[in-house]
């Protein structure tokens, strides 16, 4: 077997590091070495969105980035999106708004929408919709994942 | 996924030597996103992955009014559609690659990769070619510079050769009066693979009354992406008048040989060829009008 490599980053603020193969996806490597399970494994070819995280502040589909170009690099995961306060206000209008049935694209949708308000805190339906087209809900919640997006929107311009 | 290694050079020479010494086991890593899936599918069988974004020449997106613009070959899509420069001067080719996957996809899929992994339906490749780019290519034994639309050869095969890889696509600065649009069609909205695509430009004279030149390149209708060069010689001359247009669309339409399978069948692929190259002339004419 191929020698592990030792890999230095930033997970959800903190400084990590971990051993992987070099064949090893981001996301085996979140899941199976960091115990990071919030990424969900779905199509595991990018175009689910389950996996999804934020490399660099970048949305990014964790099972099309090789675990060892991370190095250096920051990453947030479904589990750096709350604080210790609670709840991110997308995570709250999620749960109150009962956008998701089984919850295995969740976690993919929660960090794409907080990747979609930080870039565009009041995006119109119309940009939610296009901007989460690469996260796919097989429950078809799709009205009330947008709902819940467009609410956190709106919570967000209020605080 | 298979046992393979992982380099990272931080030069062109170091990539170079390690292409060479690999020959086809190794392939670039650069967004990784069509060729992470290959490997992981074993549609691609490899032992190395030569990630090239270390390296500062491949990551370089320079737009300058005189000189062109630079698209380094690791750079992804998202860097390009939000460069305000590049999307002022170069709209038809933020139409390729805002439509690039979805915004996942556009974070790490690069211009490079699109042309490198050599599929007839890549949606970054028609505009390009009809925006006369040029491929700089390195290797072990200098670099040398291809046109865009003699890159691919086959189905996932390209001219590189032994120790070669892409550093960067070269554009020339756009000319007044000029104008590119892409158009891809797919039976969804977002997040498909072309059914057909098409990539169109035009220049007018100082008048805005004639053209002067123009180019016309398809995507998923023959082996490799497809530059019809009697279409866009059949618009010069002309007012690019409804006439002249749907000439010039017939055209693109006969050089077409597309097969037929899951997206669409031959016939419905060369209809629509005309439906895009028309609307996508019709919205470069507009560009290079205003």
């Amino acid at each position: 077997m191929t020698k592990k490599l030792h890999i230095i980053c930033s997970i959800n603020g903190q400084s990590a590091e971990f051993l992987c193969e070099p064949r090893n996806s981001l996301l085996e490597a979140l899941r199976d070495e960091l115990k990071l399970t919030g990424a969900k494994e779905g199509c595991n070819n990018g175009n689910c969105g389950a996996c999804n995280v934020l490399l660099d502040g970048r949305l990014v589909n964790s099972c099309l980035v090789m675990a060892a170009e991370v190095e250096g690099k920051s990453v947030t995961t479904i589990e750096g999106i709350s604080s210790k306060n609670g709840l991110h206000p997308i995570q709250q209008c999620f749960l109150e708004g009962a956008a998701l049935q089984c919850g295995i694209c969740t976690p993919g949708f929660i960090v794409a929408a907080k990747a979609l308000l930080d870039k565009n805190p009041h995006p119109t339906e119309h940009e939610a919709r296009h901007f989460l087209a690469g996260n796919l809900c097989r429950c078809t919640g799709y009205d009330k994942i947008i709902r819940a997006v467009l609410e956190a929107a709106e919570c967000g311009a209020k605080k | 996924m298979k046992d393979i290694t992982y380099a990272a050079p931080k030069t062109i020479a170091d990539a170079a030597a390690l292409l060479n010494d690999k020959g086809d086991r190794a392939r670039i890593l650069a967004g990784g996103t069509d060729i992470i899936v290959q490997v992981r599918e074993g549609r691609r069988d490899i032992d190395a992955l030569v990630d090239i974004k270390h390296i500062t020449e491949v990551n370089e997106l320079t737009c300058d009014p005189t000189k062109g613009l630079v698209i380094g070959a690791a750079v992804p899509c998202c860097l390009i559609y939000e460069n305000k420069a590049i999307a002022k001067a170069y709209p038809g080719l933020i139409d390729a690659v805002s439509l690039i996957g979805g915004i996942q996809i556009q974070s790490r899929a690069s211009l490079g990769g699109n042309l490198c992994n050599g599929s007839p339906a890549a949606d970054g490749i028609p505009v390009l070619i009809a925006m006369e780019a040029v491929c700089d290519i390195a290797g072990s034994k200098g670099t040398r510079s291809v046109p865009v639309e003699q890159f691919c050869t086959a189905p996932g095969k390209t001219v590189l050769q032994r120790g070669e890889f892409l550093i960067r696509f070269r554009i020339q600065a756009p000319k007044k009066q000029s104008g590119a649009a892409y158009l891809r069609f797919i039976p969804r909205n977002e997040m498909d693979i072309a059914v057909v695509g098409a990539g169109v430009s035009i220049q007018f004279d100082a008048a805005k009354s004639k053209c002067t030149a123009a180019r016309i390149a398809l995507a998923a209708v023959a082996p490799t992406p497809l530059l019809v060069a009697e279409a866009g010689a059949a618009l010069v001359g002309t007012s690019l008048d409804d006439a002249s247009i749907a000439k010039a669309a017939a055209l693109a339409q006969a050089a077409a040989k597309p097969i037929s399978d899951m997206r669409g069948d031959a016939d419905y692929r060369r209809h629509l060829v005309g439906v895009l190259v028309k609307r996508a002339l019709a919205i470069a004419i507009e560009r290079a009008k205003s």
